[in-house]
């Protein structure tokens, strides 16, 4: 199918098979219409998903008693402020820190990497943890790893460790692990999640059958949901006939990359290096068993230990705008649009809250692809 | 950051492999993937790693988006932008590509 035979409307609504896409949305309109509930509220956990929702206008076709929200799914986003606070720390100290590059402009408790490289110190920007080894094996300088990301990034710290770091690279593990944050979101009485839809690419590594626990104790029903838009509306087809069913089935929606039991071997590298420990994920909650942590065997190569920075803060009121209510959007509770400062004051080339900032948060994805093409939104 | 991006093998050296992304070739480690890969196959990356073997017949379907991805995305696009951060996070290949 050429360009030009694609539908256009709704922003960006494109399809490569309309008919399939438009015979989706009318099953799901049905399925949503036989649901015993005034509204639907579903969670996917991904950003990777809200981007394919929002770039490629989904929520436009979906029936308005239907809400697709997104929640923790924005490693950069959740990283704590004490956990950059961390990062300066040790940039001040002289060490050379590498990170992704959405980390940058993350706030601190009064200053972001941004701001230390402003004041002198070294921050190298990369895009992979072997990027990062390098600057170490080449430069001889002291370079800590600031690590975010889920399981999924998470298995390449691991394996890297593994194959052996020279000893002046250190990891500074801000690592999160997804499903006690999906069991928190579950818990939350106010948001009614009725189910979610699984992050596929983070279900490569771990596996669909992992959710069955969370489904059955919370009542929820979990999909495993792939990226390209039809996969998408498929997962959520499956997802609310699931709730329609008062279902706690978990569904694997996206078995060309998904087994049951995952990836073993970046299963058994990730507990060989990692360990889960509590942590606050930032503007949410003390999420238990939500941080990866370096086991006390790889101490050597721990950030924190080396330098001696664990649980440093800077010592002052944060400078964040008590106006972020990045938190309560990331749990489903708020939207972008209920946000006084959303593309006014907070536009991402000065972002106020982390939501702004990484291409992985709903602020700025939303800001990106036009906010939220959705007729539910504006008509209620 | 999740996002991964496709490609297809070329070489294999060791615990390396010389992946083809859409015209590009990089090196992407195999360390993590779960089953034997040999060249001709498809594998997810992330972050420089081969996380997933992708089955032959379904390759289709996953290289639709990153096709549609890299065709028709302006520079900001931020779906582009992350798979442009992936075969940033993949080493480029010595010698001529
Ligand atoms: S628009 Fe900015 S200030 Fe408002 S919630 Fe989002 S990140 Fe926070």
């Amino acid at each position: 199918m050429g360009p030009s035979e694609r539908p256009r409307g709704a922003g960006e609504l494109k399809f490569r098979d309309p008919k399939r896409a438009a015979e989706l949305a009318k099953a799901i309109e049905r399925t949503v219409a036989e649901i015993d509930r005034e509204r639907v509220s579903v969670m996917h956990v991904c950003g990777s998903h809200e981007q394919a929702i929002a770039r490629f206008g989904l929520r436009a076709i979906l029936p308005k008693k239907l809400d697709v929200i997104m929640g923790p799914g924005c490693p950069v986003c959740i990283t704590d402020m004490p956990e950059v606070d961390e990062a300066v720390a040790l940039a001040d100290k002289g060490v050379r820190v590498a990170t992704y590059g959405d980390m940058m402009r993350v706030p601190g408790t009064t200053r972001s990497l941004a701001d230390a490289q402003a004041g002198g110190a070294t921050i190298d920007v990369i895009y992979s943890v072997a990027q990062a080894v390098e600057i170490a094996r080449t430069t001889g300088d002291e370079v800590a790893f600031f690590a975010t990301g889920f399981e999924t990034t998470a298995v390449a710290t691991a394996a890297t460790l593994r194959q052996g770091v020279p000893e002046n690279f250190t990891v500074l593990s801000a690592h999160k692990y997804v499903p006690p944050a999906m069991e928190l979101v579950a818990a939350l009485p106010d948001t009614e999640i009725a189910g979610f839809l699984a992050a596929g690419h983070a279900a490569v590594i771990t596996g669909w059958k992992l959710f069955e626990p969370l489904a059955r104790k919370h009542h929820t029903p979990v999909v495993v949901a792939g990226f390209e838009p039809l996969d998408i509306l498929a997962a959520i087809l499956k997802l609310v006939e699931l709730v329609r069913d008062k279902s706690d089935a978990v569904e694997n929606m996206f078995p060309r990359c998904v087994t049951e039991q995952g990836n073993r071997n970046a299963q058994a590298q990730l507990w060989d290096v990692f360990t889960l420990g509590g942590g606050f994920w930032r503007g949410i909650a003390w999420v238990p068993d939500g941080n990866l942590v370096l086991r006390p065997e790889w101490a050597h190569a721990d950030a924190r230990v080396r330098h001696g920075i664990s649980g440093v803060r800077e010592a002052s009121t944060p400078a964040v705008s008590t106006a972020c209510i990045c938190g309560d959007i990331m749990v489903g509770r708020k939207t972008p649009h209920d946000c006084t400062i959303f593309g006014t004051t907070c536009v991402p080339e000065a972002p106020v809250g982390a939501c702004m900032v990484s291409s992985e948060g709903t602020c700025k994805i939303w800001f990106q692809y036009g906010g939220r093409p959705d007729l539910a939104e504006v008509t209620r | 950051m999740c996002l991964g991006v496709p490609g297809r093998i070329l070489e294999i050296h060791g615990p390396m492999a010389i992946v083809d992304f859409f015209g590009v070739t990089r090196q992407v480690r195999l360390d993590l993937v779960d089953e034997p890969v040999a060249v001709g196959d498809y594998i997810l990356n992330h972050v420089g790693f081969a996380i997933r073997r992708i089955p032959e017949d379904d390759i289709e379907g996953t290289l639709s988006l990153y096709e549609e991805l890299i065709r028709e995305a302006n520079a900001d696009d931020l779906m582009a932008a992350d798979v442009q951060g992936e075969l940033d996070a993949t080493e480029r290949t010595r010698g001529p590509q």
